[in-house]
């Protein structure tokens, strides 16, 4: 059993939604109630539920993307809730994510090597040749070519963006790397490829995932333990064998017999 | 409540829907096949499934049925042949406009993919619900009243959301709504255009369990256009698989999934995860298959 590289405990995440007739009304809406998981060094965790779970928002919460109302989060034992502003920056460094949509998450406006580089930039890791050469080592790493950087997102697919989005989390070199329903937007086939580039990129970089999801099939691919997240709580956690071969909450067991067609694919 | 299903029955034999090598091209390049050469056919009562990666031409193929290719592109060839109950075999693609819109909502009906967009939000979903009714059918009043509500509750949603409109729904609600919207009439014909897509797995598993009862209770031929095979081994009888807009191998799901004879259908199988998690990914390579397209092992199988 590896060491918890990421732990968050008890968050709780509330929104306030306005409501009623005219939205003079508002209600509260807890996205995130009391929910605790933990991620080993090395390994990918997938958070799985359906939307409005509040899967995203825990991301988001774990990343210190949005503040949380109460609970903790602890990278390497710190929590980063108590970080001073800086600290937190340079703590952010190895905590990276990628993103869902690869058509909305890229500057248009801005090229492929300076989405890639503005990381190092920010973080002012190197000199400008260095920065470069890193960027221009990533791109290659995850299927891209030198030309490409002065290119901008537009000009590419929708799976050679998320190659880009992938890149611009990895140059880094992170710890651990969220991905928010990385591959859903993708078809079948580069969706395999994409999944193939993450699971290799893990075993190189030893990186830790928190990998969202509703597509169950994928998260059997990926993924070595799991959460199930229904209306902001954790009705079940564990690991994806067991979650798959024995699950125990019902919901669990709804959504593992709603995946379509168990019995006849298997080309 | 209960809605009277009529019975439909053809006078011929020949299949509902008969599409005999339609190609599409945007009108400025005629040469650049969009769609190249398609042809496959719908049973009556059936459901055929078109399966490809984005970009193989299944959503345009579809909208040249229900003849709404939009104005940059043409039909450079090929005739769309649907079986009338009541005209016997007509050419969809020589219709004029008007005889056209007559069948579309009435015999031929098409679900969209997003159930967001495709909805208009300023009506109640009973009104949108109650149009095809008014328009093919001339229901109005109390009767219309009433076969709006046994619709709805038919799909499955309580018939007091008539009143409803689209942004009071759930995604899964509203796509019942579409639904509900393209049965109005007992279409002979549904198209369904990756109607699952956006859903989550539990409402997509609903959905699809209300389609095939829909179709087996009204004898519905349907078309179900989608890229995921997990939902083809569910729901489909006959299977066609398109590459860069041509058929590369069709047959019924059996054939298609268990015993797949072209190299994309069986990369394509290879591509999909499955649920034990015992399967090795294995990404298509394109540039194999190209060569491999032109090989006569392949050939053979794209002319058979």
């Amino acid at each position: 059993m590896s060491e918890d590289i990421l732990v968050a405990r008890n968050l709780v995440k509330t929104y306030t939604q306005r409501s009623g007739r005219f939205g003079f009304g508002s209600t509260q809406v807890r996205a995130l109630n009391d929910v605790s998981i933990h991620l080993r060094a090395g390994t990918t965790l997938a958070v799985v539920g359906e939307s409005g779970s509040g899967k995203s928002t825990l991301a988001r919460c774990l990343l210190q993307l949005q503040p949380v109302d109460s609970g903790e989060v602890l990278f390497e034992g710190r929590d980063l809730a108590k970080l001073e502003p800086t600290e937190l920056r340079d703590v952010r460094k190895n905590l990276q994510m990628v993103f869902q949509d690869p058509f909305a998450s890229l500057n248009p406006r801005m090229r492929v090597g300076e989405i890639v580089g503005e990381g190092l930039l920010i973080h002012s890791l190197g000199s400008i040749a260095e920065q470069q050469k890193k960027v221009v080592a990533m791109l290659k790493r995850v299927g891209l070519t030198e030309a490409d950087m002065q290119k901008y997102p537009h000009e590419f697919s929708g799976g050679q963006r998320q190659r880009i989005g992938i890149a611009r989390a990895l140059v880094l070199n992170p710890q651990v790397v969220v991905c928010d329903e990385p591959v859903s937007a993708l078809d079948v086939s580069i969706q395999a490829q994409i999944l193939l580039l993450l699971k290799e990129l893990q075993q190189e970089m030893a990186l830790s995932y928190i990998f969202i999801s509703h597509d169950l099939r994928v998260v059997r691919h990926i993924a070595d333990d799991m959460v199930v997240m229904y209306q902001g709580q954790v009705v079940e956690q564990g690991s994806v064998v067991d979650v798959y071969t024995a699950p125990k909450h019902s919901y669990t067991q709804n959504l593992l017999a709603a995946i379509p067609g168990k019995k006849v694919v298997n080309g | 409540m209960t809605v009277d299903l009529q019975t439909k029955q053809l006078a011929n034999t020949a299949p509902l829907l008969q599409l005999e090598h339609v190609s599409i091209s945007p009108k400025k390049t005629p040469s650049r096949l969009l769609v190249n050469d398609v042809s496959f056919a719908i049973e009556v009562g059936k459901t055929t499934c078109v399966v490809g990666e984005s970009g193989s031409g299944k959503s345009l193929t579809a909208l040249a049925i229900m003849g709404l290719l939009s104005k940059q592109l043409q039909l450079n060839s090929g005739k769309v042949l649907f079986n009338d109950a009541d005209k016997g075999i007509v050419d969809l693609t020589t219709l004029d406009a008007e005889s056209l819109r007559k069948l579309r909502g009435d015999k031929i009906a098409m679900i969209f993919q997003e159930p967001m967009t495709s909805l208009n939000p300023v009506l109640t979903v009973g009104y949108q619900i109650g149009e095809s009714l008014t328009t093919h059918l001339g229901f109005k009043g109390e009767r219309l009243k009433n076969k709006i509500a046994s619709l709805l509750e038919m799909v499955g949603i309580p018939p007091g959301r008539a009143n409803s409109y689209p942004d009071e729904l759930s995604g899964g609600q509203r796509q019942r709504v579409m639904i509900a919207m393209s049965i109005a009439c007992e279409p002979s014909l549904l198209i369904a255009d990756e109607p699952t897509t956006a859903l989550d797995v539990t409402v997509q598993a609903q959905i699809l369990k209300l389609l095939s009862d829909l179709k087996t209770r009204m004898n519905m031929g349907m078309l179900f256009i989608t890229h995921d095979f997990g939902v083809v081994a569910d729901i489909a009888d006959n299977v066609v698989v398109m590459f860069r807009g041509q058929i590369v191998e069709s047959g019924t799901r059996e054939q298609v999934l268990s015993n797949p004879q072209h190299p994309y259908t069986k990369a394509l199988l290879a591509c999909v995860p499955d649920a034990e998690g015992e399967k090795m990914l294995k990404p298509i390579d394109y540039a194999w298959l190209a060569g491999e397209q032109t090989g006569a092992v392949a050939a053979e199988v794209i002319h058979e």
